[in-house]
Order: structure tokens, then sequence, then C-alpha cells
């Protein structure tokens, strides 16, 4: 009776030790997996899942640890056998699990891809200009007509559908603040070829990759703000050069941007007849005390 | 072959009788022996698998179906492709050998991370397109469960060519078929050059093409790693060695007329482990050469152009190591933001890096320059004869600069035409090609790993038609000019 016991105790006491390893076994080896049975890829599960799958591993640690010492005469067996049930199933499935994680993450960044589909068949029946404000609109953004107010959808994300007959009529200014717009989504904004404004602010997906396409914008586009998008940095902002029309460039609160004060001025340089804000410099002085050390630290690269 | 069976067959057949015969607990059972002791020892340490006796898990497996020779950015990409384009996930054994993990001779971490669709050839634009929709998407691409995203700091500031009177018409074909080919390229006057980027001297410019879109460079360490973080995680192994020997047989074989040919296939890669001797024999299936500057080693050690010159068997894989100099330097007065890389008509180059006013460039030396590709050390008067001269008359503020730094890579140069060589080689039927790029492999490696996967898989191209990339050009000696190497 003693003996098989110690022989499971200690396997478990193998998986306290190695899912400690594991993490790092599992980075360097990971091919070795398949190769070392199921139990190994158990061990890395549970070192990869966050504290709740500690919690069950320290039991069994402080129970087998008493098994090898020989003191551990009153360990209920059947309590043990629900652990090692749960670390069976875990490593009976654990590809399972690996692949739904993996579907999961696809089927985040496919959302996003199908959020920044254009509609061609709107584009087919009343034009480019009406079917980048419908995008727009869908996305939750506001457009303007030129000569005519703000369309807006409202908190539901309805809008009216009244704009349907400006067919001839150019968007000018477009407020895309927050939208979840993409380097395909941008198809359908860069046809709006007389848009004078455009809105950018806090874009999460919007990378330098898009900015670099602006250029087709370059003969209308007068104003711009950028502020508070999170992936971009001083390499796209570099592309902005080519938008010699533009009066008035945002560029404040971008966190990707490394020296955030030396960028501005080098957009400066670059755009001279535009006015570029940014993080405001001599706002930084008046701070108080307490916040000062922060500020200092800001210019610095991270 | 045969006998090499029959002889494994007849050893096998003696180890199970002897086990047989002596299973009575006599005293000379050594196997028996041996196993109870390491049972035993098993049974007292914790570490559950670990066998002190015969460890062996720093040796790469003894079977696998591919082995790719050379885990630099072609090699990896590879991997990435066949795992991704196997029919039944798991499906395939792909080993990565690659002697060097620290890369610190390999062209990829070496190399300036440009990417550009300025080419002559629409193989090369197309191959160059596909990697930069890639790159654009390469946190889909590459992601793995649980990882931060790759940083990838592609700067799109786009590639800038200067040509003479003499290059021009050149240049103005060329932008037509990148036109065409879908890029975005624009053809500028001098005037218009002056007007939009003040800092260049446009005296002896007839004409520029300037890449808008897709164009310009980013950091080749990222993509390096992103792409062995995936690869891992797709379950492809690993292994510090260097390839050393293969074994192969040869099959003679007629063709339709009547000529004989010697098929070869190699059966084993010889694993050098990393300071030792010991060596493991890998058996395979496939064999993929991506070693970059050395892959015209590795194809000698197949046997490849040992045979009488001019015929097939005869035919070297031209590839071999060329030494560039790279320099970076500080100069306050210098371009501004808006600098994109600039490539002059004299074939000297440079670009921005960062935002403090440093800059890198180079040139290729000339065939009668070309420097001893022994080692990796740089040669300061070459950028003061041969590169600064042309930059600073292109760039007047360069007339004063500093040099910082400067390092030298290897070109994994094609002396044949300087484009790649992709596929499988005619008569050692499965070793196939992944090198070559002489200058632009870093920028081509998606595509070319993807085409490399479909040809190992599927038996031809699909996505981009790489057949002009071919090994048989060598033989048959149709040179593909691609007029815009660098
Ligand atoms: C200075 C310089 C600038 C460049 N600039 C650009 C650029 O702007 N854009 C661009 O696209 N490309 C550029 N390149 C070219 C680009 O770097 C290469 O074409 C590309 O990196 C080739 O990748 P690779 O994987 O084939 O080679 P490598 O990265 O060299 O990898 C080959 C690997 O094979 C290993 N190996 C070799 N022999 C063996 C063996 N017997 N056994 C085991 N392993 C072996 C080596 O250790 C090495 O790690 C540049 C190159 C240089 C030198």
């Amino acid at each position: 009776m003693a003996a098989p016991r110690t022989v499971g105790d200690r396997s478990s006491w193998n998986l306290q030790n190695r899912s400690l390893l594991a993490a790092s076994a599992f980075r360097t080896s990971l091919g070795d997996q398949a190769s070392k049975g199921p139990r190994l890829q158990a061990q890395f599960l549970l070192s990869s899942l966050p504290n709740k799958s500690l919690r069950l591993v320290v039991p069994i640690w402080n129970r087998s640890t008493r098994g090898i010492r020989g003191l551990g005469g009153a360990v209920a067996p059947e309590g043990n056998q629900k652990k090692r049930t749960l670390l069976q199933f875990l490593s009976d499935h654990f590809y399972d699990v690996m692949a739904l994680r993996e579907f999961l993450l696809r089927m985040q960044m496919l959302k996003v891809h199908q959020k920044n589909r254009a509609f061609p068949h709107i584009e087919e029946k009343h034009g480019p200009y009406i079917a980048g404000a419908f995008f727009i609109l869908k996305q939750g953004g506001a457009v303007k007509f030129r000569d005519k107010e703000w369309v807006r959808p409202n908190e539901r994300g309805h809008f009216s559908l009244e704009f349907l007959q400006f067919q001839a009529v150019p968007v000018e200014a477009v407020d895309a603040s927050g939208c979840n717009i993409n380097y395909e989504g941008l198809n359908s904004l860069l046809a709006l070829k007389e848009l004078r404004s455009l809105s950018l602010r806090c874009c999460p997906h919007l990378d330098d990759w898009c900015l670099s396409r602006l250029h087709s914008l370059a003969n209308s586009l007068e104003e711009l703000s950028l502020a508070g998008c999170p992936r971009i940095s001083e390499r796209g902002l570099a592309c902005l050069h080519h938008l010699q029309n533009l009066r008035r460039l945002d560029i404040s609160d971008l966190p990707a941007v490394s020296n955030p004060g030396l960028t501005q001025i080098l957009v400066e340089e670059m755009l001279p007849n535009c006015e570029v804000v940014g993080t405001n410099w001599a706002e930084g002085l008046k701070l108080g005390p307490e916040e000062q050390p922060q500020d200092t630290a800001s210019p610095v690269p991270a | 072959m045969l006998r090499r069976a029959l002889q494994l067959g007849w050893s096998r057949g003696l180890f199970i009788r002897r086990l047989g015969t002596r299973r009575g607990g006599s005293s000379l059972d050594w196997d028996g022996n041996i196993s109870e002791i390491k049972k035993k020892i098993q049974s007292f340490l914790p570490g559950g698998t670990w066998n002190p006796l015969y460890d062996t898990s720093h040796l790469p497996p003894e079977q696998s179906d591919v082995v790719i020779v050379g885990g630099g950015v072609l090699g990896l990409s590879v991997a990435y492709w066949l795992k991704k384009l196997e029919k039944i996930q798991g499906g395939i054994r792909v080993l990565v050998v690659e002697r060097d993990h620290t890369y610190s001779q390999a062209s990829t971490g070496l190399s300036v991370g440009g990417i550009r669709q300025q080419f002559s050839l629409p193989e090369n634009i197309q191959l160059s397109l596909f990697s930069v929709s890639f790159l654009r998407n390469i946190n889909e691409h590459l992601a793995v469960v649980d990882a931060p995203p790759l940083d990838l700091q592609f700067n799109p500031s786009g590639y800038l060519f200067l040509a003479s009177e003499k290059g021009a018409a050149i240049m103005e074909s060329n932008v037509k078929v990148q036109r065409q080919e879908g890029a975005k390229v624009c053809l500028m006057s001098p005037e218009q050059l002056r007007n939009k980027f003040p800092w260049i001297n446009t005296e002896g410019v007839a004409l520029a093409s300037y890449g808008l879109e897709d164009e310009g460079w980013f950091d080749p360490w990222c993509l390096l790693q992103g792409l062995r973080r995936k690869v891992q995680s797709m379950g492809v192994l690993f292994c510090q060695g260097e390839v050393t020997r293969f074994t192969s047989s040869s099959d003679r074989m007629k063709t339709a007329s009547e000529k004989e040919v010697i098929l070869k296939r190699i059966h084993e890669v010889h694993v050098k482990m990393d300071n030792s001797l010991e060596y493991q024999p890998v058996e395979c299936a496939i064999v993929i050469n991506a070693a970059g500057a050395w892959s015209g080693q590795i194809a000698e050690l197949a046997g490849i152009g040992k045979g009488l010159p001019g015929t097939l068997q005869g035919t070297k894989l031209p590839v071999e190591p060329r030494k560039r100099y790279v320099y970076l330097w500080h100069c306050p007065q210098g371009p501004g933001l808006e600098a994109p890389l600039v490539i002059d008509s004299s074939g000297a180059y440079f670009r921005r890096e960062g935002l403090g006013n440093n800059y890198l460039g180079g040139r290729s030396p000339t065939e009668e320059e070309e420097p001893d590709p022994g080692n990796l050390e740089v040669d300061h008067d070459f950028f003061q004869d041969k590169v600064w001269p042309p930059l600073a008359q292109r760039v007047p503020a360069f007339e004063t600069l500093k040099v910082r730094r400067a390092w030298a890579g290897y070109y994994d140069y094609n002396t044949f035409d300087q484009n790649g060589v992709v596929g499988p080689h005619p008569l050692v039927v499965n070793m196939y090609f992944a090198t070559g790029f002489s200058g632009h492999g870093l920028q081509q490696a998606p595509g070319v790993g993807r085409a490399v996967a479909e040809m190992v898989l599927e038996g031809h191209f699909q996505t981009i038609n790489l057949n002009p990339f071919l090994f048989s050009r060598f033989y048959l000696g149709e040179k593909i000019q691609e007029q815009n190497i660098i």
C-alpha cells in the first residue's frame, strides 16, 4: 500500500519541480515537447496558466515533500486522485487548449480585418465619396460634406442615410477619433480626394505603415490630428513631409515616440508652413515639485 | 542501401536472440544489469526521465523529414512556411542546423535592413511586394500566444535612386515595370528633386525615382528573432552544430534521349556538435541549403560541381562570400527627418539612422577592388577614398562629418547574375536552395521561404513563379540580369 503511493507522490513532486523550470525549458526546447510525452506538457500548461494553477500545485508540493520524508501517513488518496485527474485531463488535452487559445487569438485579429472591409457595392452605386462616408460612419466616426452639417451616428451606432443624395458633393472633413481603422480601412479614406481636415485621434490600429499612405491626400489635406495613437512613432511621422499643404498638425500624446520634444522640432523643420501641436515643453517647467522627476524622465527613451 | 538494411536486420536479430537466451539471470547479462541499475538510479533521483549514463539531449534527433542548413532569415523563413503550409498539423518534422546561435557572422544581423520595390526584374518586385505585406502584418503571421508583439521599427521613408544621363532611359523603363507590378514609385526631375530635398546637389542627375510607399528600412534582428520564436512554437527543432558531410547514394538513369545521368540522393546529414568532435548523422528526406554566404561550400559537400566543366555535374553553385562595409557617421548639418535611403548614380548609398543626425551608408567595391573575404575587418581607407567623395559631392553637408562606427558583413554573392537561387538541384534531387541573393536576401526572405516550401510540398511554385531562379540557368548560361544591385 505504501510503496505505490510513494511513487505517485514522487511523480507529483517531479511535476512541481519541473513546472518551475518548465517555462524556461519550454522556451529553449519547445520542439522536444512532442517526444517527452504528455507529462511535461501538463507541466508547461501549469506554468503558463496564471495564479490559479499555482494554487492547484501548492498542496501537492506540501504533501509530496512530506511523503518523501515518510511523514505522509495521513494523506487522503482521493484528494490526490482528484488533482491527478485534473492534471491528467489537462495533459490529455494539451494541444486542444493550445489550439483553442491560438484560435481565439486569430479571431481577435480577424475581427479588426472584418471591420475594415470596404463596401464595394456602395462605391459602385454611389461613388467613392458616399462609400468613404458610409465606411467612416459605420466605424463610429463623423463626416462633413462641403457646405453641409456634420453627420454623426448616435450612441447606438445608427445614422440617417440622407447623405446618400450628396453624390457630387465632396467630403471635406472626417473625424475618425477612436475608430478601429487599419491599413486596409484607409483605402476608403484615401478615396476622399478633397479631404481638408482629418482627425485620427486615438485610433488603436493606426500605425506607421498607414502614415506612409497619406501622401495621396497631399494636395488637399490642411489639418491632421494624430494625437493619442498608441502605435505611431517618429518613423511614421517622417513620411508626413509629403503633405506640403498642411497648416496644422497635432502630434501630442504619442506614447511610441521615443523623443517627443526632439521629434516635434524635427517635424517643424520638415514642415515649415505648418503649426505643429505637440507636448508643450514650457508647461512641464511649471509643474509642481512632486511631478518633476516624472517629467525629466520623459525625454529619455525607455 | 540493401546491404545496410540487411546489416541492420542481422544485428537486430542477434540482439534479440541474445536477450532471449540469457534471460535466466546469468551474471554476464550486461544489458539486463545496466537497465536494472538505471531503473534504480531513476527511482532514487527526482529527475524523472533524467538519464546520466546516455545523455543525448544536446544531439539533434536521428531522423527528420527536412533538414535546413543555416538558421539565418532565409532558413527560418523556409521553416516557417513549411510548417504553415503542411497539410496535417505536425506532419513534417523540420530541423534547423545553425552553427552559431549568436549569429556573429551571419549576414542577416549585419545588413542595413532595407526593403524596396525598385528592381528591374518582375520576380524581384513581386517577391518584395509579397514580403512587404508579410512585414506589415508581421504580428499576425508571427503571433505567438502569450508573447509580446514584435516591434519591427519599420521606417517607411522610401528609396531614392539617382540616375545620370546615361542611366535615365533604363531607369524610366524599370519604373514602368515596377508600376505595372503595383509598386508606388514616382519619377522626379532634378527641379522637383531640388524642391523636395533641398540638401541634394543635383549636378549630374538627369532623373530620380522615388518610392512613395512600402519602401524603407527595418530592424533585421527583430524579423530574425520573431521568426525564431514563431518557428519554435510551431514545433521546429533547432540544433547548434555544423553540417560537415552528407552521405548520399547515386543512381544511373537514362534520359529520354538515351543520355546517361547520375542522380544523387542525400540520405544523411552529418552534424558536428559545437566545440566537440562528436557528430550525429541525421537521416532526412530533404535538405535545404540556406547557408547564406557559405552555401557554395555546402553545395560542394553534396558533390555539386564535382564533374567535368561544362557538364551539369560540373556546374558549381556560384555563390561566394563578398565583404561589404557599412559606416556610421555623424553630421550635424545633415539631411533632416524627410531623408530617404539615397542611392547615388555612383553606387554609394546612405540613410538616416535615428534622430540624432547620424547616417549610415557604404558602397559596393568594383570587381578589382574586392577585399579579401577571409575576415570581417573594416578598411577605413575605403570610406575616405571611395564612399565619402561621391556622397560629399551629392550632399554638400556631408563635407564635414565624423565616422563613428563601422562594420563589415558578407553578401551571399551570386557571381553569375547577382540573383537568388531557389528550388531543387537537377541532379542532387533532394537538395533545395534558398540562397545567393547578393544584398537583397533579407527583404525577400518571406517570399522566398514560401516559394521553397511550395516547391517542396507541391512540386511547383504557386504564389510567385520563380522558375527563372532555378539552378539550371547556370548550366544553360541564361543570365537574368538585375540592374538595381547595390
Ligand atoms: C552589409 C550588408 C548590407 C545588406 N543590406 C541589405 C538590405 O538593405 N536589404 C536586404 O534585403 N538585404 C541586405 N543584405 C543582404 C542580406 O543580409 C542577406 O541576403 C540575407 O541576410 C541572407 O540571409 P541568409 O539567411 O541566407 O544568410 P545568413 O544570415 O548569413 O545565414 C546563414 C547561416 O548559415 C550558417 N551556416 C553556414 N554554414 C553552415 C554550416 N556548414 N552548418 C551550419 N550552419 C551554417 C551561418 O552560421 C549563418 O548563420 C545586406 C548584407 C550585408 C552584408
